[in-house]
């Protein structure tokens, strides 16, 4: 039994991976993962449905799922259905999250009328959005770095309720009774009517109730195109035309002159009516032709909307994290009992998951186009697989458990973060012109953010150093010495990593802005790691501190990457002004002083250590 | 060698200095970080690094820290005598040289610049053609000769030289230049002598031109990078025959005076200083692009036509984001843009020494992988000699 520990790990990891991949099951009639897999434009981007669903699902309540108020479970493509096509049920369902009292307050609601006292229904605010907007415009002024918790609650809340809004009126009129009708209706009509309003305008004889029709239709459409959220009608020239997306508003408006309605605009439209007569087979149908008729015209966005429907479905960062966790227990148990086997179990777990998180990775790229790191999210998911890629290879040489320990908890904390960072929306986001640079992005970024990965992990390890020290006797000599070349070889890539990357951030600082160093807030943090790893490196050389003072200072350097990493971007000046955020500032704060306290326990005298007493 | 000689070499040799000083330049560049939230970037730069002691205010509090020139400089003499004391020449050693030989080299290109480089701006609108660059900074008191219809002569004053109020003399001019008064960063309004602050009514008056009915208010330097600080001074002209009169000139004031002084006319202005380039660009078509339903851009571009007054180069050139327009020692960078009144805004630097960092990047980058690879080397010949055989 023991001796097949670790092949059952190893089972048990594949099986998860590949419980994963199957694709869900389908509890209705309804196609939905069809639906799911529609391509639309958001944000500059062609992307699938089910990114859509998922998006906006976490944008409002930070969660993906999502169930009626009767508790039936609801896909995420479930609910957008309902929210585009029936909002007389969507209406009702708690999805809007409201943390603050005070927020709660205007509305007269309590925690209690929420779903897990937090989550609130378009109808529950309904009554009172006046006042909501009345509040949003007092804080509108007020800069975002500077606003209280209330005003960021109903500015957050402001635009979650505007993007509930946009998206009822993406692809059919909200709140209509049958679009289809309407629009077969206004197709058959739209060539008199329009010669009635012209007849009209003209002062002669028209038809007063067609133009009065074709009047109401334009109003109809047109507030349409102003709110519609997604551009769902696609461009009739094919692929090649990257601009040419319409929201459905917009295309309806340019049909008055020629009387054709797009296609897609009729597709929805359907949807729309057989998704509310509860009609699966005509809906998969509808779905089926229409998809045909894309395949033709669309053949790349497909491809790519299927598998980034089938990545979002598989969340493969989500089983990474969960194998990256049992590694890490695994891995700590193995140095009370069996070390041989659960040590290698350990490292197995490890591996499958630092390969599927490879496997992730490359999917984000392929799907972008782009290199690894584009934002902040994917900046967390590098840093975590570089750091981990170190472990394995750590584990590999020394095979004491200690790669798999530090891999299995930074790999963890990383994806955690990057399951925080994710809750602001799409994470595949569009460059903004001075980062459209595949080669910068792929060079100075990529090293960059390896030299954060390295330097964590080295912090890690000689936290690892410290506890072990510290708080038990399995500190021996060996292993003292094995970790603390450990952290030295992490610590030579780092300072490899960030020196390199600062200085071909220095470069494309050149190339773009006109000099190669400004004294910029990002630039200033990717140097103190740079002169921080330079420390250790001159300090160790030196004899300057030995094994226990060099994991001091390395603990040190996780302070140091975590301010270059997020702290820089919390100023709110600089030009490195894409990676924003302030509301982690407690966060960052607490992880500082944890670090700091890791010190302070280093730096309790090696007697007292529990290894080291005699 | 005497002791006391010994010691000081000893003192700028060590490495203990060199952590020490690294750790300095840490504290420096992490306050310099925080201080750019009140200072802005520009006093941050002046403050903390082109000097040897900056003063960091921490609320009420002023600490004193090392500056640039004294943490770098000193770390420069560090590594030099340690390269001639300590490291010897070896193959061992190879990459650690190339490394801080490669970090000398990064030093040195950075002072180069701080002491080389020039930064211009230019803004040009569609349809329109400039040989010139202006600073972002920099302001010069312009006397034009406008009496030949065909040319003008110039004469440019620097606004620093304005500043000390020496009395400026210049062989194409007959007059001389006194500064009365100078003020870097003013605002200007009509003079209205009941409603004067006391500080607008300390500035001497101007006798002539437009400067007598204006009312100028000095204001303290800005640092804001959205600001910029407009001077106004005062200037008297002084002919052998005696005073000519005062007059005020700001760029506040939007139009050059003139005045006439035996039979020839000036033209006479405070404005931003220009650099006037052998060569001139026109620009043909200003792109900005943004990504379909949003108002992210995706690219800025300008369409430019570049020529030389001796037609030896006559092109078109394509300015974009990451691709600047490299010529006649100067770069030109796409900075700024206002498609909608087709206009666009190229930073111009001129920087002799701009190679040096990409070299640098090579030697560190190689040193640091020759070093590491070396030791790494080392570390699994020695693995390999003492380890158990792996198992897995």
């Amino acid at each position: 039994m023991k001796k097949r520990l670790p092949l059952l790990f190893l089972l048990l990891g594949l099986a998860l991976v590949a419980r994963s991949l199957l694709p869900e099951r389908n509890k209705t009639d309804f196609d939905l993962a069809a639906f799911g897999r529609l391509p639309v434009v958001v944000n500059g981007r062609v992307k699938p449905v089910d990114t859509v669903a998922r998006t906006a699902l976490v944008v409002l309540q930070s969660s993906q799922s999502i169930a009626a108020p009767d508790e039936t479970k609801l896909t995420p493509n479930e609910w957008l259905l309902d929210v585009l096509f029936r909002s007389s049920r969507a209406d009702a369902y708690q999805h809007f999250e409201i943390n603050h009292p005070d927020l709660l307050a205007i509305f007269s609601l309590t925690p209690a009328d929420g779903r897990a006292k937090r989550r609130f229904s378009f109808r529950q605010l309904e009554p009172k959005i006046d006042e909501l907007q009345r509040q949003a415009r007092l804080a509108e002024p007020v800069e975002a770095a500077i606003r209280t918790p209330f005003q960021k609650a109903v500015a957050q809340l402001y635009a979650n309720l505007g993007l509930y809004i946009r998206l009822k009126a993406s692809m059919v009129a909200p709140d209509h009774q049958d679009f289809l009708s309407e629009l077969l209706t206004y197709q058959k009509n739209v060539t008199a009517g329009v010669a009635a309003v012209r007849a009209k305008e003209a002062g002669q004889p028209y038809d007063a109730a067609l133009a009065a029709q074709m009047m109401e239709s334009g109003g109809r459409f047109s507030r349409m195109g102003e709110l519609a959220y997604l551009l769902a009608v696609p461009p009739s020239d094919g692929e090649s035309n990257t601009t040419g997306w319409k929201k459905v508003g917009e295309s309806l408006l340019d049909s008055f002159p020629t009387g054709q309605i797009n296609p897609a605009i009729m597709v929805y439209a359907g949807l729309a009516r057989t998704w509310k007569a509860d009609q699966p087979k005509e809906f998969n149908e509808i779905l089926r032709l229409y998809r045909a008729q894309l395949e033709r015209n669309f053949p790349q966005s497909l491809v790519k909307c299927d598998a980034e429907a089938r990545y979002n479905s598989a969340q493969p960062f989500y089983t990474a994290m969960i194998l990256y966790v049992l590694a890490f227990l695994i891995a700590v148990i193995s140095w009370l009992v069996w070390p041989d086997e659960l040590g290698r179990a350990a490292f197995w777990l490890l591996g499958i998951a630092w390969v599927l998180a490879t496997a992730g990775l490359l999917a984000r790229m392929w799907l972008e186009g782009r290199p690894p790191v584009t934002n902040l999210y994917s900046s967390a998911l590098f840093v975590g697989w570089i750091a981990v890629g170190f472990c394995l290879a750590l584990e590999y040489i020394y095979r004491n458990a200690i790669g798999s320990v530090a891999g299995g908890l930074v790999g963890f904390a990383t994806l955690l973060i990057g399951y925080y960072l994710s809750l602001g929306g799409d994470t595949l986001e569009m460059m903004r012109a001075v980062l459209d640079s595949n080669f910068w992005l792929a060079t100075h970024v990529v090293t960059v953010t390896a030299g954060y990965g390295a330097t964590f992990l080295a912090g890690f390890l000689a936290i690892i150093y410290i506890f072990r020290g510290v708080f038990t006797k399995s500190l021996d000599k060996a292993t003292a010495d094995a970790l603390s070349r450990m952290i030295y070889g992490i610590v030579c890539f780092a300072a490899l990593f960030s020196l390199v990357g600062t200085i071909l951030g220095g470069i494309w600082a050149d190339q773009s802005w006109g000099r190669f160093w400004g004294w910029d807030p990002k630039e200033n943090g990717a140097l103190m790691i740079v002169i921080w790893n330079a420390i250790y490196l001159h300090a160790r050389w030196g004899g300057l501190a030995k094994q226990r003072g060099l994991a001091v200072l390395a603990v040190f350097g996780n302070v140091i990457t975590a301010w270059s990493w997020f702290g820089v971007n919390m100023l709110g000046v600089g030009l490195h002004s894409y990676g924003f955020m302030d509301s982690a500032f407690p966060w960052l704060l607490a992880f500082a002083g944890s670090q700091l306290l890791c010190i302070a326990i280093g730096s309790i005298p090696l007697a007292m250590w529990r290894s080291f007493r005699a | 060698m005497n002791l006391a000689v010994r010691s000081v070499r000893d003192f700028f040799v060590s490495l203990k200095l060199t952590v020490v000083l690294l750790a300095l330049s840490l504290i420096l560049v992490f306050a310099s970080t925080l201080a750019q939230v009140d200072l802005g970037i520009y006093a941050v730069q002046e403050e903390f690094y082109r000097s040897f002691i900056a003063i960091w205010h921490v609320g009420g509090i002023f600490i004193p820290l090392p500056g640039g020139y004294l943490v770098g400089g000193l770390l420069l003499i560090n590594l030099l005598s340690a390269h001639v004391y300590r490291l010897k020449l070896e193959w061992r050693k190879a990459g650690i040289q190339l490394t801080h030989s490669g970090l000398i080299v990064l030093l040195l290109g950075e002072l180069f610049t701080g002491l080389w480089q020039e930064d211009f701006q230019m803004t040009i609108s569609e349809g329109d053609t400039k040989n010139y660059s202006e600073s972002f900074r920099l302001y010069e008191l312009a006397v034009i000769d406008t009496t030949d219809p065909k040319m003008d002569e110039v004469v440019a004053i620097p606004d620093a030289k304005l500043a000390k109020a020496a009395l400026i003399q210049h062989p194409k001019l007959p007059f001389r230049v006194a500064t009365k008064a100078y003020f870097p960063n003013t605002t200007l309004a009509r003079r209205d002598a009941a409603a004067l602050s006391p500080a607008a009514a300390a500035v001497p008056v101007a006798t002539r031109g437009i400067g007598s009915s204006v009312a100028v208010t000095p204001l303290p330097l800005t640092y804001k990078m959205n600001e910029m600080n407009v001077p106004s001074a005062v200037v008297e002209l002084i002919s052998d025959e005696g005073s000519l009169g005062s007059w005020l000139v700001s760029p506040h004031l939007g139009a050059p005076q003139t005045l006439s002084h035996a039979g020839r006319t000036w033209r006479l202005e405070l404005r931003i200083a220009r650099a006037y380039k052998p060569f001139s660009l026109q620009l043909l078509k200003v792109t900005h692009d943004i990504y379909v339903g949003t108002d992210l851009p995706k690219n800025f571009s300008s369409r430019i036509k570049l020529t030389t007054p001796d037609g030896r180069d006559d092109r078109e050139v394509l300015i974009y984001m990451n691709n600047p327009l490299r010529y006649g020692g100067y770069t030109f960078f796409q900075y700024q843009m206002d498609s909608s009144r087709g206009q666009t805004g190229l930073q111009v630097v001129r920087n002799p020494s701009w190679l040096l960092p990409y070299i640098a990047c090579i030697m560190m980058t190689f040193g640091l992988l020759l070093q590491f690879g070396l030791s790494l080397r080392a570390f699994i010949a020695k693995r390999r000699t003492t380890a158990k055989p792996a198992v897995v």
